[in-house]
């Protein structure tokens, strides 16, 4: 069975319903707390999706995902780099986004970032996104105040001839574009494909009640991954 | 504070780093009418012994790149112009003796605690650099044609707020002291208070100058039971007995004997909440209430898995001194109730409610006080990043808007949480634990109990402010639910008003308590020992754990960074004794401390007032007058503080607070479906101070009925209805505001009764009132209502017309009702005919929700603050869709568009339905759905309202802006 690791921190707080997605989508899943990685009472080699939750990690104090990038580069960057290597899936939604970013495990090292939204502002609205990889539409909530992707010109050329942007969103303009992010990145992955991040929350959608007259189509994200790891 | 050491004797052991300075829009608002151009800088002071090559390090950290300089020793000066403001410099000659800007610094003051520091110092200590201290500063560059006054006015009342934070400025360069580390042991103070023998007056002088809020009949009881022990009271004894028996603890007002005029004639009332609230409750005998105003929060059952818990609490004065701070540990603090109700239960949504004057009041602010905008901006920001910190949805709420809000405005915070059933019972043991998990203590928030059973005057004390940690109560929330599904505690509360104090006091009622303060972790040294046992430092919990469990109860903990202490143990003594370092502090008996507050006995005055009604001429078009209710800020869309709230987290949002194709209609009420399961709850609000100007009785029933009516339109049932009382009044020693209250309280009795639902939970907050020069000003009498129902996750009904071509109808008989309406006070008139609540609603509703289940209704909205005109509008701009409808005639044309009565409701019903529809409720048809896109009300032959959709919602958005 495929089994997911979803990481917790002091501030995680998408959580459970992240769990929720991977187990719908047939994983076995456990939420692990990065104290018990780092105590080695658990193990990323026993996993085979690490997901990064959303939330406040540490409460974002310096910036949004700062500190638990801080403590996964000084405590586990080696397991991490391996798990990555090895070809296995690791997902950071909204702060995790945040985090992986600041990691260097996804295009960052001051190339790329996720800044504050041109609104100056926290924003939480539902939002359609476009994909370039198998799914094609989404329609999600945001809810960050930090998720404008920037870049240089050079790094979005190569994120885009590289087929490394996996979302946009679907207009340019705000509300359309809810954070003012370049090229209207709303997800983007390593050169590997199996590093995600994405500022909208896919575990927000997972069952039609989610928004009236709705199918549930972030359970799909979920479920792409896991298919890769049957 | 003269005990607090003076950190950085030497000075080379602090570090300053500050961030790229950066556009921020918040701070552009704030200082738009100085017409000051501003940058924003992070700062962040560092104090420990840093190599060169730690500093490289951290900088790198803070900033991404180790190009930043960081400063040693701290930059206790500052220049500028700095390269950073380059592109925003002044160009202007003549000022000073460069063409610089202004810098300014804003801290929290060094006895606050900052909560970042400890998230910081563990982001160094990862990197293998301990720290002796973290604080955070903000510097704003400032370029403006001002001079020092300005910049001190912009200071202290646009960036600073001087209760908890201190600021610096300078043209051209800044010169701030490093902060100081207030570091070392509690001081072991312990005194005496002399007033075993002291006089009337005496007593009365201690009270008074302690702060402590006691009467003279309070004091004199005290005075006895100290002379039969033949000593005096230690200052920790004095405090715990006035924290205790405050009002804000022990609800004196509520619970005292009334002798009651009304109108004339003499009623007595034996206990004013006994036999209103709680009479209610326990005639209506619902099965499905679990707990009902005895816990930290009202029980309620939910499915066969869960019960739901549900709070409402008012947070207004720690608001009115630092709207941030008092909003965000508001919310902080109602989160706590949840944790605290039962064993335990978990969050699952917040609500949030302010009254608060309009944002563009323009006559002058006393000294003192903050404008409205800048509270408007505070609360809204303490519940943005408190509650979307913790990861609960807030979900709902309201504003309402009026002048006596201006000195004392008012916050409610309620949350609602779920917890496994079986769990709702506690009871702590004699020999078990006292462990306190979360937060350090610190001389934060002492008098908070106390210091909000008075009026705000200028002497408040600063102390009384707090200011949260929500990752550190994110942290205590894990541990404990993880702690409780292990079943390694017997009884849990939070430490709210009263700190340890008023916990283990409540937890030890029964049975005794010993603790031991010297064990207490603190947040800085100079505290004495009742500081300690009084303070209302935040994100702290106390548990009662069996010995046996302690180990594994620490690791729990400890696995999420958060710290337990034991600091105590239960006894089976009947008596509180707490010490320090083994000496003496408190010894007193459980009976006296909770039951030996002497009863209150007051008097009450109602008389109903002479009022008249406005005679007001008729028009032949009221598209204006719609437009200007529409756009009144307690109407207008709330959008922009809505997506300022994390709604959507957990993943359960059903029943969203925004509406309609562009998600921005105005919900009548959230739903939110606790883990991903085939319920939910359904929960929404009632409040309108506008009615009591006329009478706090109709001023109660309606606000019982607009939280019903909410909850109705919105799918759910009254029949599976809860309802929390939050009282906020004036002040009561004065005969007729407690006459007002009785009748309040009378109302709440009558309609719960009359709708069958419960009242499970409630609060009370009197003595809101301020001076404005000479003049004493009271809030207006405000109730506020919460109600929580629980649905079938599908059967959730949103507000927003679904199609063009289905009927409308109207349930609810239309009165001439325009008394304290929205439409009156478009003409400064308030007039004498408040909206009352008939019989009939009761069967009104529950047809409604009986054709809701059966599908027949594709919307509903509630017709409240502007009547069916306002009703229609929302409807029809929400969904871009018409409508056309004809009102039957009242005297006046325009009362049939703008009453207020209760218990009314616009649905939308599909042709096809019509009959089932009609055949089940009373509903009246009154028109239809329409393709094009205005909205057209008439009566008789005319078209009282004939109007664009959008201008009707160009109307309504354009007013709240941040």
């Amino acid at each position: 069975m495929v089994k997911a690791l979803i990481l917790r921190s002091a501030g995680t707080n998408c959580n459970d319903e992240t769990e929720y997605g991977f187990k719908l989508a047939g994983a076995q899943t456990e939420q692990v707390h990065v104290n018990e990685l780092i105590a080695g009472t658990k193990k990323l080699a026993d996993y085979d999706i690490l997901a990064l939750p959303g939330g406040f990690s540490y409460g974002d104090y310096i910036a949004a995902g700062t500190i638990l990038a801080n403590q996964l580069n000084m405590k586990l960057k080696a397991q991490i780099e391996q798990f990555a290597e090895e070809g296995k899936t690791i997902i950071g939604i909204c702060n995790g986004f945040q985090v992986l970013v600041r990691t260097g495990l996804l295009p960052g090292n001051g190339k790329a970032m996720l800044t504050n939204n041109d609104s100056g502002k926290f924003e939480c609205r539902w939002v359609k996104l476009r994909g370039t990889g198998k799914i094609k539409e989404l329609y999600l909530p945001v809810a960050h105040g930090e998720g404008k992707f920037s870049a240089d010109e050079e790094t979005l050329e190569h994120l885009e001839e590289n087929s490394q942007i996996l979302f946009k969103y679907a207009g340019s303009r705000y509300p359309d574009n809810p954070n003012g992010s370049l090229r209207d990145v709303a997800g983007i992955t390593n050169k590997k494909g199996n590093v995600i991040g994405i500022m909208p929350h896919p575990e927000r959608n997972l069952t039609p009640q989610n928004y009236p007259g709705g199918k549930g189509e972030g359970l799909q994200v979920f479920k792409n991954i896991v298919e890769q790891h049957k | 504070m003269k005990s607090g050491r003076l950190y950085g004797a030497k000075e080379s052991a602090m570090r300053v780093i500050e961030s790229a300075s950066f556009r921020d829009i918040e701070t552009e608002e704030a200082l738009k009418e100085y017409n000051a151009e501003a940058k924003k800088s992070s700062v962040y002071y560092i104090e420990g012994e840093l190599s060169e090559k730690d500093e490289k390090e951290i900088a790198e950290l803070f900033t991404g790149s180790d190009q930043t300089p960081i400063t040693t020793p701290a930059a206790s000066s500052v220049s500028a112009p700095l390269q950073r403001l380059r592109e925003a410099e002044p160009g202007k000659e003549g000022r000073g003796k460069d063409n610089g800007c202004w810098i300014i610094e804003t801290r929290y003051k060094d006895e606050v605690s900052d909560p970042a520091e400890d998230s910081i110092k563990k982001a160094l200590r990862d990197m293998g650099k301990e720290v002796k201290s973290v604080r955070t500063a903000k510097r704003y560059y400032l370029k403006a044609d001002a001079d020092e006054q300005t910049i001190k006015k912009i200071c202290r009342k646009e960036l600073a707020n001087e209760t908890v934070e201190d600021y610096f400025y300078g043209y051209g360069k800044l010169k701030a002291p490093n902060p100081r580390l207030l570091e070392g042991k509690a001081a072991a103070k312990i005194s005496e208070i002399e007033m075993v023998n002291a006089d009337d007056e005496t007593l009365q002088q201690i009270s008074r100058e302690g702060l402590l809020a006691l009467s003279l009949d309070e004091m004199k009881a005290i005075q006895a039971y100290f002379r039969k022990q033949n000593r005096n009271p230690t200052d920790g004894e004095l405090e715990t007995l006035a924290q205790t028996w405050s009002e804000h603890c022990k609800h004196k007002t509520f619970n005292s004997k009334i002798e009651f005029d009304n109108n004339g004639s003499i009623e007595l009332i034996g206990n004013l909440f006994k036999e209103t609230i709680v009479a209610a409750t326990s005639k209506i005998n619902k099965e499905w209430v679990v707990s009902a105003f005895k816990d930290n929060a009202g029980i309620m059952s939910f499915d066969d898995k869960n019960n739901f818990a549900f709070k409402v609490e008012t947070h207004n004065h720690p608001s009115a001194l630092d709207p941030y701070g008092g909003a965000s540990t508001g919310v902080g603090g109602v989160i706590r109730d949840i944790l605290g109700a039962g064993l335990g239960a978990k969050p699952i949504f917040s609500t949030d409610v302010f009254g608060l004057a309009e944002a563009d009041y323009d006559k002058e602010i006393p000294e003192g006080m903050l404008h409205p905008k800048r509270m408007f901006r505070g609360v809204v920001a303490g519940v943005r990043d408190y509650g979307n910190r913790m990861g609960i949805p807030t979900v709902n709420g309201a504003f309402v808007y009026h002048d006596n809000f201006l000195g004392a405005p008012l916050v409610f915070c309620g949350t609602g949480g779920i917890i496994p059933k079986g769990m709702e019972h506690k009871k702590a043991g004699a020999g078990e634990l006292i462990v306190a998990v979360g937060g350090k203590t610190g001389r934060d928030g002492l008098h908070g109990a106390t210091f909000s059973s008075k009026a705000l005057d200028e002497a408040s004390p600063a102390s009384a402010v707090q200011i949260g940690n929500p990752i550190e109560e994110k942290k205590v929330l894990d541990a404990l639910l993880a702690a409780r599904d292990k079943k390694l505690y017997t009884c849990i509360t939070d430490c709210g008003a009263g700190g340890f104090s008023s916990a283990i006091g409540e937890m030890a009622q029964r049975t005794g308590a010993e603790v031991e303060l010297s064990s207490v972790l603190l947040k800085h040294g100079g505290i004495k020992p009742w500081e300690i046992w009084m303070s209302e430092s935040q994100e702290r919990m106390i548990i009662s754990v069996p010995e046996q469990n302690l180990a594994e109860l620490k690791g729990v903990c400890s696995s999420e960074d958060v710290t337990a202490t034991v600091i105590g143990r239960f006894t089976d003594t009947k008596k509180l004794v707490v010490k320090f370092e083994g000496r003496m502090l408190i010894e007193l008996d459980m009976d006296f401390l909770q039951n030996g507050l002497p009863k209150l006995r007051r008097k009450a005055k109602w008389k109903e007032k002479e009022l008249v009604e406005p005679e007001i001429a008729e028009k032949g078009n009221y598209n204006e007058e719609l437009k200007k209710i529409l756009s009144h800020p307690t109407i207008a869309s709330k959008e922009e503080v809505i997506r300022r709230y994390d709604h959507e987290v957990q993943g359960n949002t059903i029943g969203k607070p925004l509406s309609g194709v562009n998600d921005d209609g105005p919900s009548d009420a959230a739903a939110i479906r606790p883990e991903f399961g085939n319920k939910a709850i359904v929960v929404a609000n009632g409040i309108n101070p506008r009615y009591s100007a006329i009478s706090s009785y109709w001023m109660a029933a309606s606000a019982i009925d607009e939280a019903l009516r909410n909850i109705v339109a919105s799918g759910g049932s009254i029949q599976h209805t809860a309802l929390l009382d939050n009282f906020c009044w004036g002040n009561v020693n004065e005969q007729e505001k407690l006459g007002s209250l009785v009748m309040a309280a009378k109302a709440c009795h009558d309609f719960a009764l009359l709708f069958g639902t419960p009242f499970i939970s409630g609060k009370d907050s009197l003595h809101n009132e301020f001076k404005l020069g000479n003049q004493t000003v009271s809030i207006p009498d405000t109730l506020l209502i919460s109600a929580a129902s629980v649905i079938n996750s599908n059967e959730s009904v949103t507000m927003d017309l679904k199609e063009a071509g289905n009927s409308i109808y109207i349930i609810g008989e239309t009165y001439d009702e325009l008394g304290g309406s929205y439409f009156y006070d478009l003409f400064g008139e308030t007039g004498s005919n408040v909206p009352k609540v008939r019989a009939e609603a009761r069967q009104n509703m529950l047809k409604l929700t009986e054709a809701m289940r059966l599908g027949l209704v594709k919307s509903c909205h509630d017709c409240s603050e502007g009547g069916i005109a306002a009703a229609a509008a929302e409807m029809s701009f929400a969904a871009n869709i018409g409508m056309e409808i004809t009102l039957a005639a009242l005297d006046k044309n325009y009362k049939a568009l703008f009453s207020e009565s209760n218990s009314r409701f616009l649905v939308e019903v599909k042709k096809e339905h019509e009959e089932e529809f009609e055949k089940i409720t009373n509903g009246k048809r009154i028109g239809e759905t329409v393709n094009e896109k205005k909205l057209i009300i008439n009566i008789g032959s005319s078209d009282l309202i004939n109007c664009p959709l959008d201008e009707l919602k160009e109307a309504w958005q354009g007013t709240i802006k941040w």
